[in-house]
């Protein structure tokens, strides 16, 4: 498997950087959803 | 040598081979930073009760001084979008993204040092003044590289950064309230340390994004990828000047285009848990409401997204069409859902809503690319988030006050908001009609044109 992209940028460095800002953000939906469904019920 | 020569345009052109898709993760996070503005108010209670701790007392700060803080960064924000998008245009996204992170970095720490000192005029210049144009200047500072990046899909390019604005609150408020208990003691309330810590995380966040940003080298295009040979009537491969377009009859149709649509979000977004409690007493709780805004935030933040990437398929001008045309119906119809008692319509009803909200504003720099060209396009959005700033008046005034209008003549709680919602209706029908007049920008404002204005400009 190749590990990087058109000879440039490393799949790593995709993996990373959208880990970095994915993370916090699905943190931040689920947090979310959790406190919409409890406060629903 | 300048110190700050890694910030220049010319450094952060892309080598070989650098993968476009680093980009929006660059934008993101600036994005997610900054949307912490619509989180703001979970510390407004805990600053009125700094000195009592339990309860407020003499000396603590009221409710209506706080919400200037605000206030005062959304003003900002609109101001320096305006006044600083030609110097983020022209000085390249590492130097707009490297200030915003100082500006909104820098505001949170001498808010700190504010509330230390229990001087609420220092969070005035703090969060409201600094903060707010470091809010302006990371708000559009990565729009026109995602847009020359993703030529072939500028909508869901732009639409993934500005989906972080909306995304950046659902991570703020938790992680506050998470960091102020955590600083709080029983003579102490933790405003101050929550302050210090955001400061730091978000200038390191920010800083991340400016680091890995890079713009395209000149005459780039994906691979396999070539502008269209006939394209759509409404597109231009030209450039306008950015105080060109303010020239033209087309910044103005899409700033009333913006400034409706807007209006007709953020009036009910804001008033979202005490309408659905008004409309349907007894059925939804305070509790169920706090539930539904969340949820609305979630689709606020899922609009920006969807819509946007949509309209790379139905086209900018097919896209407002369905906001404008979809949410006055919308909007027409909350008033029989009222009627009905049916709150899983009503909820449904303002869940589309708000993400055509989210998506209106999302839309928005693929629009200006389509009319104006990318080389100015930052800056003309800019320009352009005036509106913004206008609709956070309107907005809120017009409901509120037709609300209390209402009441105070005899108008039963429930039914209180029917002649909103239809204004709110009226004002999208406007909408529909900007939308509809705006045609092709004339030739005779493309930079080609006007090389001399532009140059002197440059100069």
């Amino acid at each position: 498997m190749s590990t990087q992209t058109a000879g440039g940028t490393r799949v790593i460095q995709l993996i990373l950087a959208w880990s970095f800002v994915g993370i916090p953000l699905i943190w931040g939906v689920l947090q979310t959803v959790r406190n919409a469904l409890k406060l629903f019920h | 040598m300048r110190a700050f020569a890694f910030l220049d345009r010319e450094r952060t052109v892309a080598a070989p081979g650098f993968s476009r898709w680093m980009v929006p993760p660059a934008a993101l996070c600036v994005h997610l930073c900054i949307g912490q503005a619509y989180a703001f108010s979970v510390f407004n209670l805990p600053m009125t009760r700094l000195i009592g701790i339990t309860h407020p007392t003499a000396g603590d700060w009221k409710l209506t001084d706080l919400g200037w803080i605000f206030t005062l960064g959304i003003f900002f924000l609109g101001v320096s979008a305006a006044v600083f998008g030609r110097w983020v245009e022209e000085g390249g996204p590492r130097r707009a993204m490297f200030t915003a992170a100082l500006c909104f970095g820098g505001g949170f720490l001498i808010s700190a040092a504010g509330v230390y000192a229990h001087e609420i005029w220092v969070i005035y210049l703090g969060y409201g003044v600094l903060g707010g144009i470091g809010l302006g200047v990371g708000y559009i500072s990565p729009v026109s590289t995602l847009i020359k990046w993703f030529p072939d899909r500028p909508g869901m390019a732009t639409g993934m950064a500005i989906m972080g604005f909306g995304g950046g609150a659902l991570i703020a408020s938790p992680l506050s309230v998470w960091l102020m208990a955590r600083f709080s003691t029983a003579s102490h309330i933790g405003v101050a340390e929550t302050f210090i810590v955001l400061g730091v995380v978000y200038l390191i966040f920010m800083m991340v994004g400016a680091a890995i940003v890079r713009t395209p080298p000149p005459g780039w295009q994906p691979a396999g990828w070539s502008p269209p040979a006939q394209a759509p009537k409404l597109v231009t491969s030209a450039n306008v000047y950015v105080y060109r377009a303010l020239r033209t009859p087309q910044f103005w149709l899409i700033w009333w285009v913006l400034c409706l649509n807007v209006t007709a979000g953020i009036g009910v977004l804001g008033q979202a848990s005490a309408m659905s409690q008004e409309m349907f007493p007894g059925k939804v709780s305070a509790i169920a409401a706090a539930g539904f805004v969340g949820l609305m935030s979630l689709f606020n933040m899922a609009g920006r997204f969807l819509w946007a990437s949509a309209s790379d398929w139905l086209g900018r001008k097919n896209t407002y069409f369905v906001f404008f045309i979809l949410g006055t119906i919308l909007y027409a119809l909350v008033p029989y859902t009222g009627r009905l008692g049916s709150v899983g319509l009503f909820v449904l009803f303002f869940l589309v809503i708000i993400s055509m909200y989210g998506g209106g504003f999302s839309t928005l720099p693929a629009y200006l690319r389509d009319m104006f060209g990318t080389r100015y396009v930052g800056a003309i959005h800019g320009l352009l988030l005036t509106a913004w700033s206008a609709a956070g008046v309107f907005g809120p005034v017009l409901v509120n006050y037709i609300r209390a209008y209402e009441i105070a003549h005899g108008v039963p709680k429930a039914d209180a908001y029917n002649v909103t919602m239809y204004l709110m209706a009226a004002l999208l029908v406007v909408g529909f009609f900007c939308n509809l007049f705006i045609t092709a920008v004339h030739e005779r404002h493309h930079m080609a044109a006007v090389q001399g204005e532009a140059t002197l400009a440059a100069q």
